[in-house]
C-alpha cells in the first residue's frame, strides 16, 4: 500500500472517498476529497462516464484534488477508470490537479508497453460469433488429426525398431498402466458382475430360470462390460496420468529439449504409453473376465442357490471364443483411444499450471466419449456380421 | 539498422549463422520485425535487450521451434527455414542448447540427462557414457551429483546442469539462454571463463542470450541489440564498441546501466 505523500495527512478515520463533479466553462472538473483507501467502498466511474456524455462534451478533463486527504491506489484504480472513459470519447484528461505522488505513479502505470490484441471471442452479431466458433473446431480437428498421423509414422518406426526410446521408460509405463491398476480393477469388475448377476436374478428368478444368471454374467462380462469397465478405469488413471504428464513437460521446455537434441517427442514420448496400454489392456480385460464371473458366482452360488458345479459348467457352456476374442480386441482398441487422447490432449496443452489440469480433465472427457462411441461402432459391427 | 557492419545481402560464406529479413510472430502479435545478423565461426555473439523483447523468441526461431513470420535462417550457407525435417534434425545435432530455464528431463538423473544425446548418437559403451557425464558435470562443478533429479538441486544448478546437457556432443554452435540468471557472481564468472574456454579450444560458437553487462563485455565477440519499443533490432557490433559508438540512446544507456553519460 502506498503511504499518502503530500497533501493533508490521512484524515482520520471517517471521511469516506467523495467524488463530485462540475463543469467549468468548457471543461470537467472531478473533485476527490476525503480519505481514499483501497479496502473501503470506492466511487465508481459511472457518474463520470454520465457527465463525459453530457452535451457540449467537455473539451478537457480536470482534477481538483484540494479536499483529498489521505490515498493509496484506489485513486490511482480510478483515475484509470476515467481515463480509459475519457479515451474511449476521445477527451484529452489533464493530471496537473492531483497530488505530485498520484501522477508519478500514474506515469509509471503507463510505461508498461502494451502489447498487440490477443485474438478473443468476436462480438457482435451470433452470426460471427458462430463463425468463428466454427473456425476453432475446425483448427482443433486439423491439429488432432495432425497428431493422429504423426503418431501413426512413430509407430511405424517403432514397428521397425527405430524410434528412439528408454527400454526402462516403457518397463516403468507397462508396470504403471497394468499391474498398478490390478487393484481397482480387480475391484470394479467384480462389483459390477456382481450387480450384473442380481439385475438378471430379479427377471429371471420369476420364470424359474435363475441358472441363466451365470449366462447373463458370463457373456455380458467377456463379450462387452469387461473391456468396457476397465477401459474407463484406464482412462481415470492413465490417460489423465499421460496428460499431465506431457502437459508439465511442456510447461518446462522438457519437450522443446527433445526435440533441440533431434529426438522425436512422439517417438520417444507418446509411442512408449500408446504401446504400454495396448500390451496391457488385453490382459487387464481378461483379468476383468474373470474377476467379473467370480463377482456373478458369489451372488448365483450364495444367493439363487445354484450349485457352484452348475454355475460353471453353465458359464463355460455359454462363453465361447466368438464372444471371448471380440471383448479383448474392442479392450485393445480402447486402450489406443485412450492413450491417444491422454497424449494428445497433454502434447497441446497450454503453458501453465491451469492448463495442465485442464490437459487432464479433457483427457478423460474425449477418451471416454471415444470409448462410447467404439463400444457402439462395435456393437453395431457384431449386429451387421451377425456375431 | 545504423550501425557497424551490417549484414549483406548475397549468400552466406559456407560454416557459419545467417539471419536474414527475419520477422517473428505469434499469431497477430509481431514480436520483431527484420532482423539480419550473421554469426561467423567461433564467435561468441550475445543478444540482448530488455525483458520481453524477444531474445528467446529470436533464440526459437533459430533452432526451427518456431516458425518466422517472414524471412530466412541459414547454416553454412544452406536454408535450414525451407530445410525438410531430415536436414533440420542433422543440423539439429551440431547445437546444444541451454533453454531458460533449464529444462532438464525430469524424470532422469542428472548423469542420464546427459547420457540421453550420447546413446542416441554415439556407439559408446555406458562406463564410457557415465565418465563423460561425470566429467561434463565437473566442468560446470557438478561433480558428485550424477544420481540426483533435477527437483532434488537447486535453480541455479539446474542451470549449470542444463548447460552440462549442452555440451553433452561437444557441439559445433551452443545456444545459452541466459546462462548465468540466478547464479551468484562468482559462479557465474566461472560460468563465464566455461565459455570462453570452450571457444578457444574447440572453436565452439556460441549464441548468449543474457542481460550481464560483465559478463557481454567479458565474453562477446558481437552483439544485437533488440528494442521492445521499434520492434526491431538496432545495433549489431562488438558490445564496448556500441556502447561508445552507437547512434542510439537506448543502446548506450542499456550498455550503461541505464546511467547518464559522462562525457
Ligand atoms: N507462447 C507465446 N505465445 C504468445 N506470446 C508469447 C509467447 N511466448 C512469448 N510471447 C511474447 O513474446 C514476447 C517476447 O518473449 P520472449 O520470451 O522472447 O522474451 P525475452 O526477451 O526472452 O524476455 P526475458 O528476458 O524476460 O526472458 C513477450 O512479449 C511475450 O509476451
Ligand atoms: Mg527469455
Amino acid at each position: 500500500m502506498i503511504e499518502p505523500s503530500d497533501g493533508p495527512s490521512a484524515a482520520h478515520g471517517a471521511d469516506g472517498a467523495r467524488v463530485s463533479l462540475e463543469r467549468a466553462g468548457d471543461d470537467l472538473v472531478i473533485g476527490l476529497g476525503g480519505t481514499w483507501q483501497i479496502r473501503a467502498h470506492l466511487p465508481g466511474t459511472t457518474a463520470v462516464e454520465a457527465a463525459l456524455e453530457s452535451t457540449p462534451a467537455p473539451r478537457e478533463v480536470r482534477f481538483d484534488s484540494a479536499d483529498l486527504g489521505g490515498w493509496d491506489s484506489s485513486v490511482l484504480a480510478f483515475l484509470q477508470g476515467v481515463e480509459d472513459a475519457a479515451g474511449a470519447r476521445a477527451i484529452p484528461v489533464s493530471l496537473d490537479g492531483l497530488p505530485t505522488g498520484v501522477r508519478r505513479l500514474a506515469e509509471l502505470a503507463r510505461t508498461v508497453p502494451e502489447r498487440g490484441v490477443r485474438p478473443e471471442v468476436p462480438r457482435g452479431s451470433p452470426v460471427r460469433r458462430l463463425g468463428w466458433l466454427g473456425l476453432r473446431i475446425y483448427e482443433g480437428a486439423l491439429e488432432d488429426i495432425g497428431f493422429l498421423g504423426e503418431a501413426a509414422l512413430a509407430f511405424g518406426r517403432f514397428l521397425r525398431g527405430r524410434a528412439s526410446y528408454r527400454r526402462s521408460d516403457l518397463r516403468l509405463l507397462i508396470q504403471q498402466a497394468g499391474a498398478d491398476a490390478l487393484g481397482i480393477v480387480s475391484l470394479v469388475s467384480f462389483l459390477f458382475g456382481l450387480i450384473l448377476a442380481f439385475v438378471g436374478a430379479v427377471q429371471l428368478e420369476q420364470f424359474g430360470a435363475s441358472i441363466y444368471v451365470a449366462d447373463l454374467v458370463g457373456v455380458g462380462m467377456v463379450r462387452d462390460m469387461a473391456a468396457f469397465m476397465t477401459a474407463i478405469i484406464v482412462a481415470g488413471r492413465s490417460g489423465a496420468a499421460y496428460a499431465a504428464q506431457l502437459g508439465t513437460m511442456k510447461v518446462t521446455e522438457e519437450i522443446d529439449a527433445l526435440r533441440a537434441t533431434g529426438i522425436s517427442p512422439m517417438e520417444f514420448l507418446v509411442v512408449p504409453r500408446v504401446v504400454a496400454l495396448v500390451v496391457m489392456m488385453p490382459l487387464l480385460t481378461v483379468y476383468a473376465d474373470l474377476m467379473g464371473i467370480l463377482g456373478g458366482y458369489v451372488v448365483g452360488a450364495g444367493l439363487l442357490h445354484i450349485t457352484s458345479a452348475a454355475y460353471v459348467q453353465q458359464t463355460t457352456a455359454a462363453v465361447n471364443m466368438t464372444q471371448f476374442v471380440p471383448g479383448v480386441i474392442k479392450g485393445t482398441v480402447y486402450g489406443l483411444l485412450v492413450a491417444l487422447a491422454g497424449c494428445n490432449q497433454g502434447m497441446k496443452a497450454g503453458s501453465s499450471a491451469s492448463a495442465v489440469g485442464d490437459a487432464a480433465t479433457r483427457a478423460v472427457v474425449s477418451g471416454v466419449v471415444a470409448i462410447i462411441v467404439a463400444c457402439g461402432v462395435a456393437q453395431v459391427i457384431s449386429w451387421v456380421f451377425g456375431i | 539498422m545504423n550501425d557497424a557492419p551490417s549484414p549483406s545481402d548475397d549468400a552466406a560464406p559456407s560454416d557459419q549463422i545467417s539471419v536474414r529479413h527475419l520477422t517473428m510472430a505469434y499469431e497477430d502479435f509481431v514480436v520483431m520485425r527484420d532482423i539480419s545478423f550473421d554469426v561467423s565461426p567461433g564467435e561468441i555473439f550475445a543478444i540482448m535487450g530488455g525483458s520481453g523483447c524477444g531474445k528467446s523468441t529470436l533464440m526459437r526461431h533459430m533452432l526451427g521451434m518456431l516458425e518466422p513470420a517472414s524471412g530466412e535462417i541459414f547454416y553454412s550457407g544452406e536454408s535450414f527455414t525451407r530445410a525438410p525435417p531430415e536436414a533440420r534434425g542433422r543440423a539439429l545435432r551440431r547445437f546444444g542448447v541451454l533453454f531458460q530455464g533449464g529444462a532438464l528431463w525430469s524424470s532422469m538423473t542428472l548423469a542420464e540427462n546427459i547420457a540421453l544425446p550420447l546413446e542416441e548418437y554415439t556407439d559408446l559403451h555406458p562406463a564410457e557414457i557415465r565418465d563423460i557425464a561425470t566429467l561434463k558435470l565437473s566442468l560446470v562443478g557438478l561433480r558428485g551429483f550424477e544420481d540426483y533429479y533435477p527437483s532434488e538441486i537447486s535453480g541455479g544448478m539446474r542451470k549449470r546442469a542444463g548447460l552440462a546437457r549442452a555440451m553433452a556432443l561437444d557441439p559445433a554452435i551452443m545456444f545459452v539462454d541466459e546462462p548465468s540468471a540466478g547464479l551468484d557472481p562468482v559462479s557465474s564468472r566461472l560460468l563465464d571463463d566455461l565459455i570462453l574456454e570452450l571457444s578457444e579450444s574447440f572453436g565452439t560458437t556460441f549464441v548468449v542470450v543474457t542481460h550481464e553487462l560483465a559478463s557481454i563485455f567479458r565474453i562477446a565477440t558481437t552483439s544485437i541489440f533488440l528494442d521492445t519499443n521499434t520492434r526491431t533490432a538496432t545495433a549489431i557490433g562488438p558490445p564496448a564498441w556500441l556502447r561508445d559508438h552507437s547512434e542510439d540512446p537506448a543502446v548506450r544507456a542499456f550498455l550503461r546501466r541505464g546511467e547518464a553519460e559522462h562525457e
